[in-house]
């Protein structure tokens, strides 16, 4: 029998949010639904990759959309209970404009007895033409294989 | 070689050895997950950048070095949590074509042969 998840609030938890990566990068929360998730990466100076074009790295984004779809795990799941991330799979579609903030948009479609299937995709301000797109899949630990 | 200002966020710094440059990650507040453990998005980073620096070692050991170069895409396998200790990542170019280089990456921390991540990235590449 699985451990009955603790209530989870997504802008609760990204405005308590202890010192740690998530934070240094500045993300904060958007928007959420039943199994989705929206957070916001700022563009800043400190996490660019690319300093002659000032195109902020990949890696943030890839930080992003982990924490998106990881939140979008605990929405469908109806609170917060403990995964890992197993593998995420990012294509770059093109560079993120400088300046300008980047919003991960995370779902999760898919939830079976020990994984969970996620999606999303990250924009910087139109969703039809976004930055970069995820593919991924979580392990939730603490639960008998 | 010179690292953006994303790896400085990450503490990054570089150990020469045979072949491509081992990069070297601090365990600290500003790349922490869960407590007591790595964050997820810190490892992609780290492995991201160790490709990176694979790839440009080898394109100027080409006489390439003027390359430019774009990430197509990258798929992390995240196989034990990361500790609270430094973690190490090095790349290996697998192909070197004259349009797209494959870049296998892994990162450890005590032992190599126990890989907590790694990552395979394809690269667009653009003359100068």
């Amino acid at each position: 029998m699985e451990t009955a998840p603790f209530p989870f609030d997504p802008a609760d938890f990204f405005a308590a949010l202890p010192a740690g990566h998530g934070r240094r990068l500045g993300i904060r929360y958007g928007a959420h639904g039943a199994d989705w998730c929206q957070l916001v990466l700022p563009w800043r100076e400190d996490l660019v990759g690319d300093p002659a074009r000032g195109v902020i790295a990949s890696g943030p984004i890839v930080a992003l959309l982990d924490m998106a779809t990881s939140v979008a795990v605990w929405m469908k799941r109806g609170g917060f209970l403990p995964h890992a991330t197993l593998d995420l799979r990012v294509d770059y579609l093109r560079p993120a404009t400088p300046r300008r903030e980047v919003i991960g948009r995370g779902e999760c479609y898919r939830v079976t007895r020990s994984v969970a299937f996620v999606r999303g995709i990250a924009h910087d301000g139109d969703p039809d033409d976004p930055v970069a797109h995820v593919a991924g899949t979580f392990m939730f630990t603490g639960v008998p294989a | 070689m010179t690292l953006p200002p994303y790896a400085d966020l990450l503490g990054i710094t570089l150990e020469s050895s045979d072949g491509a440059p081992v990069l070297a990650m601090p365990f600290g507040a500003d790349v922490i997950g869960r407590p007591g453990f790595v964050h997820g998005g810190a490892l992609a980073g780290l492995l991201e950048m160790a490709a990176i620096v694979a790839l440009k070692h080898a394109l100027e050991s080409e006489g390439r070095a003027d390359t430019r170069i774009k990430p197509i895409n990258v798929t992390v396998d995240f196989m034990r949590g990361g500790r609270e200790k430094v973690t190490r990542a090095q790349g290996h170019v697998s192909r070197l074509g004259t349009r797209i280089a494959n870049v296998e990456t892994i990162a450890w921390q005590d032992d190599r042969e126990r890989p907590v991540a790694a990552a395979r990235m394809n690269f667009l590449l653009a003359g100068s």
